[in-house]
């Protein structure tokens, strides 16, 4: 099905079971302990064997000699794989910037050299730590701060922009701007820190390989895995219908599912390996670093004339900049804008894509910059926002939002929130030892359209069952594709069955960049609607206006039971969502309102969240319930960015030194007091049949920010590098005895 | 983690013999330090005895008033024990601040004490580390050292001791009893059990191989308001950035000991003496001797100022 014009009304509309707060239909699978991960599928293959991946030790040269003899001679071992065994690396897959294995150079710290196959993983793990490397180090980068000034301007990320996207005359403005503002942040490299690790099973039978892993994008992942160990596509199944969390980490292919690959090969047995956390923080990938320069001009009346930020970031060489001036080329009218990004090669390990990749640090800089000029303005944060509000893409005036409701967001947080009792000057309100501060900030993320199938079977029960190769990585797919189904076909959700995750399914969106939930409902509408072409030809019906509901299908006052048209058989239909350009001529987007209210110990420092309101305009909302359970997801992952979570960079050896959850800390529950989140809920009719747009990663756009500017509420200290901890303020913190 | 050969001791003796006559050999009691380091092969342990079965697990009374707690006793069961509520409050206090409800519940006395650093580079077996592997050099030194220590630290090595627990033990000038492989008891005091790095960063305590820990004893009550306020980066489930153990009179004396800043549960208790003038008072002596890195600096006003309140609540 090809969706070029606007969605009129559809059977979607009714909101029977779309719609509706749903309880996840895989939770009790996942509670119950009955939703195999990848690494505790036991039953899939027989005689499965296991991996250890040896990671390097040194960040950047060449492996001069390795001895894997001892490692061999180990009890239970049944193979070892040594990168030296390739005389070059593996072919890169298509998303992949390291590579994953192969060859004797080392590119980062904890890249993949090794790995032993053993009986018993204690086996395989003793094994690995005989195995002896000799390395020859290289001087490598490692300090973004330095790198940075002479870090070349990098491509912009659509390409039809020039790098340094300009409109209008962004110093001339900014020059005769009455107030200004121009500031540099940072913020540090993050780790998803998903709770599942990477992890693959791989069987080969004969020239054809299976792998039962965990990974975002099954359709990628299947072609770049026969990239990388160089064999026809068609000979590669995956299978990925459980992800304990991926957050960008598993949108590629990683070393665990190739070395799997591999060691199964070497074995001659199935091989199933999982990545330590070690190896998660520094073998695979991670938010890279920043470092933004905003400038700002507005009238004295706080309406922005100039705007400009740059972001500088760093990567592996061919790698790509982390993308964090994107939402400043749409979030605020200004008629003189500037946005452009420096990438400087750097050899940590490799920089890449974790939830709003680009929108989450940002919107960090970018709006904690407005809540600067807002206080230079003596405007009213919420106020300042609504001011420069725009309802077009603000580099191209003709081309409208699809919706925008910002300003509602704005507005109902701040009546919800209680705004009107913040202290414009910071540093006022005080509760016994603590200060008390308020802060929000605006979010906004794009709504990506991309295409996406699946199949319908109608079974001879009148049970219907979805099959796509898109995947639930634990934020409700299952249950709003059955919701899709069960709305359009007319029946209860109970009777639907929802299959995910393999490769051998038509190709979906899979689950990235918040597209998911809107691109992969929009591709089982397109199948449903085949469906239900097919149940009425074969009852017979040759009304235009076919019904289904309860159950039946009805025209023209006759109504069969649903059932009955599987009475020769089962109906299969099979189709998908492409679209036109509706994308193009309008700039889809969502939007949020965050809104914070910190306590800082007045004489610790330490920063409590006391509540936290998100409100989000992200067309129709399939499932309240699945879409609260992602804000507030994201909103913790905001609260972590803005406070705790920090890849330490060793800058001599070139490597994230905490690299487990004791160090690398992300909120725990006692950190997330209380979240609210209301949804605006307004159907978007130019973004698919389903009127849908993205969720999951809009509840981070933002938040950062608000807390941080909550932070400035409470204590007047103003800190521009994230994350705001108390050695950052601590000395500028007030008396307190 | 190494292969290694398991065994449940019957008696105190039997323990300590055993360990102190197989090289390599440890005590195991509730794991939760021990096994986590030999997952990662920081330790390597051939022969773990397991302690469990000695029945160290009582919290009683003493002759002189105070508590004799059980080498086994659990974090859980201690820090809930009513006597323990009731007149070692700081004690219960550092208890549940430290680790989570489930590591409480598997953590005995004795370990705890026994817990390793959490250097970051101690935990990375590529990284140089003289705890480690005494003379390969010390990878924090120049590093990532922001949880690191400010006092007491040594060039051979700048890490803490990361324990809640200790630290209101040391205010509360607690004993630790132990029995060596030959039978004879002794009583080390909780000031001379942990040592300072010096050269010999591998050589954490005063206890003997194959010298088991069998209790700790508390002296007297001693009255006074319990405080331990623990720093850290997020709410709850991390170690301290700095702690502070107290017990403060109606007269404005106290005692206090530091956390989070050096080797050991850090205690000067001739800077006591100037509790009643103040936090800054106290914390210019206890860290005249301070040598942070850049990057820990700031734990020397934290840990004034996290004085400050705990000295503010003892007067509300
Ligand atoms: C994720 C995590 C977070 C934590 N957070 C904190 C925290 O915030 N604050 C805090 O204070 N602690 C924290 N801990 C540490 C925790 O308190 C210790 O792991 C625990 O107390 C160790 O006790 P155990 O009985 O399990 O010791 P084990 O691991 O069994 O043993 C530890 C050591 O003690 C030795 N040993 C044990 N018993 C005896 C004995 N009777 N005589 C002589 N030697 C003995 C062992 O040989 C071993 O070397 C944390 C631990 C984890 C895993
Ligand atoms: S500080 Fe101590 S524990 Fe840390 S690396 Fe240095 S020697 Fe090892």
């Amino acid at each position: 099905m090809r969706f070029d014009t606007p969605a009129g009304t559809n059977p979607i509309d009714q909101l029977k079971v779309v719609g509706r707060a749903t309880s996840r239909i895989d939770g009790k699978f996942k509670t119950t302990g009955t939703a195999p991960y990848a690494y505790e599928r036991h039953d899939v293959v027989p005689n499965q064997a296991y991996g250890f991946v040896v990671g390097a030790a040194i960040a950047k040269g060449r492996i001069s000699a390795m001895n894997v003899e001892d490692a061999k001679a180990a009890p239970g071992v049944l193979a070892v794989v040594s990168t030296l065994d390739y005389a070059k690396p593996l072919p890169l897959g298509k998303m992949n910037i390291a590579h994953l294995f192969g060859g004797a150079d080392v590119a980062h710290y904890h890249q993949a050299i090794a790995v032993v196959i053993a009986e018993t993983f204690e086996q395989a793990r003793a094994a690995a730590s005989l195995i002896r490397t000799d390395y020859a180090r290289s001087p490598g980068k490692f300090d973004l701060a330095r790198e940075a000034a002479d870090a070349p301007i990098a491509p912009a990320s659509d390409k039809t922009k020039l790098p340094i996207d300009k409109v209008g005359d962004f110093a001339g403005a900014f020059a005769a701007a009455p107030v200004k503002l121009d500031q540099t942040y940072m913020t540090p490299d993050e780790s998803h820190a998903m709770m599942e690790p990477h992890a693959s099973i791989a069987a080969w039978d004969g020239d054809k390989l299976t792998v039962w892993t965990s990974n975002q994008m099954i359709h990628w992942s299947k072609g770049s895995l026969a990239t990388t160990l160089s064999i026809p596509e068609e000979k590669v199944r995956v299978d990925s219908p459980y992800i304990g969390g991926g957050f960008g980490g598993k949108l590629f292919i990683r070393s665990d599912v190739v070395l799997a690959a591999l060691g199964a090969k070497a074995a001659r047995r199935p091989v199933k390996i999982a990545l330590t956390r070690p190896l998660m923080m520094n073998n695979t990938t991670h938010r890279p670093a920043t470092i933004q320069h905003i400038r700002m001009g507005a009238t004295r009346d706080g309406r922005l004339t100039a705007i400009a930020h740059s972001s500088t970031s760093g990567n592996l060489p061919d790698g790509k900049p982390e993308t964090a001036v994107e939402q400043t080329k749409l979030l605020y009218a200004a008629a003189n804008r500037e946005t452009y990004m420096k990438l400087a090669t750097l050899d940590l390990p490799e920089g890449n894509a974790m939830r709003a990749p680009g929108e989450a640090p940002g919107l960090m800089v970018l709006e904690m910059a407005m809540d600067e000029m807002a206080e230079k303005l003596g405007v009213d944060p919420v106020e300042f926002r609504i001011l420069n509000d725009t309802q077009v893409d603000p580099e191209k005036p003709g081309r409208p939002f699809s919706q925008r409701h910002l300003v509602e967001c704005l507005r109902t947080g701040a009546e919800k929130f209680g705004w009107s009792k913040r202290h414009a000057t910071p540093g006022r309100v005080r509760e016994g030892r603590y200060l008390i501060g308020m802060g929000m900030a605006a979010g906004i993320r794009n709504n990506q359209l991309t295409k996406s199938a699946a199949r319908i079977k109608l079974e001879r029960d009148g049970r219907l069952t979805v099959e796509t190769d898109m995947t639930d990585i634990g934020t409700g797919t299952y249950t709003i594709l059955a919701q899709t189904a069960a709305e359009m076909m007319g029946v209860p959700l109970d009777r639907i069955d929802v299959k995910l995750g393999d490769s051998d399914f038509p190709a979906s969106s899979g689950s990235g960049g918040q597209w998911g939930a809107n691109n992969s409902t929009a591709g089982l509408y397109a199948a449903c609607v085949k469906l239900r072409a097919a149940v009425a030809r074969q009852l017979g019906f040759i009304e235009a206006d076919v019904q289904f509901a309860d159950g039946k299908v009805t025209a023209g006052g006759r109504s069969v039971d649903l059932r009955d048209a599987a009475r020769g058989g089962p109906i299969v239909a099979e189709d998908g969502i492409e679209y036109g350009t509706l994308d193009k001529q309008y700039q889809q987007s969502t939007f949020a309102g965050h809104f914070v209210e910190v306590a800082v110990d007045g004489y610790t420092g330490e920063t409590r969240i006391r509540r936290m309101l998100a409100v989000c305009d992200a067309g129709r909302i399939l499932n309240p319930k699945t879409a609260r359970s992602q804000v507030i997801g994201a909103m913790t992952m905001g609260a972590g960015a803005a406070l705790v979570e920090e890849l330490a960079v060793d800058k001599r050896f070139g490597f994230f030194v905490n690299h487990d959850l004791a160090s690398y800390e992300v909120p725990v529950h006692a950190d997330i007091p209380h979240q609210e989140v209301i949804f605006l809920d307004y159907p978007d009719d130019k973004s698919s049949p389903m009127k849908a747009k993205g969720v999951g990663e809009l509840g981070l756009c933002g938040v950062g920010a608000a807390i941080a500017n909550a932070i400035y509420n409470a204590t007047g200290v103003r800190v521009r590098d994230y994350p705001i901890t108390l050695d950052k303020y601590l000395e500028k913190l007030p008396e307190m005895s | 983690m190494k292969a290694f050969t398991y065994a449940r001791a019957k008696s105190a003796a039997e323990a300590a013999a055993a360990v102190a006559q197989t090289p390599g050999a440890k005590f195991l009691a509730g794991g939760t330090n021990l096994l986590d380091l030999m997952k990662l092969q920081i330790e390597t342990p051939t022969h773990l005895v397991d302690v469990q079965d000695l029945g160290f697990d009582k919290i009683e009374a003493t002759p002189e008033g105070g508590l004799r707690i059980g080498a086994l006793v659990r974090n859980t069961a201690l820090a809930s024990d009513p006597r323990v509520r009731r007149d070692y409050g700081v004690l219960t206090r550092a208890i549940v601040a430290g680790a989570s409800g489930q590591l409480r519940n598997k953590a005995t006395t004795a370990g705890n004490l026994l817990q390793r650093t959490r250097c970051p580079y101690f935990y990375d077996t590529n990284q140089p580390c003289n705890k480690r592997q005494p003379g390969s050099g010390c990878a924090a030194i120049g590093g990532y050292s922001r949880q690191l220590g400010v006092v007491g630290t040594s060039d051979a090595c700048i890490a803490t001791y990361p324990g809640d627990m200790a630290v209101a033990m040391r205010v509360l000038d607690a004993q630790v009893e132990t029995v060596d492989p030959a039978g004879a008891r002794r009583s080390i005091p909780i000031a001379d059990f942990h040592r300072l790095w010096g050269d010999t960063p591998q050589v954490e305590t005063n206890l003997k191989r194959g010298e088991l820990i069998t209790a700790v004893t508390l002296p007297r009550p001693l009255g006074g308001k319990h405080i331990y306020q623990k720093v850290r980066d997020r709410a709850s489930y991390a170690f301290a950035l700095v702690s502070v153990a107290a017990v403060i009179q109606p007269d404005g004396s106290g005692r206090v000991a530091f956390g989070g800043v050096a080797p050991k549960p850090w205690r000067v208790e001739t800077a006591e003496a100037a509790m009643p003038q103040g936090a800054k008072a106290v914390t210019t002596q206890v860290f005249a001797v301070a040598r942070p890195t850049n990057d820990n600096r700031f734990k020397l006003l934290l840990a004034e100022r996290t004085l400050a309140a705990v000295i503010a609540e003892a007067r509300a």
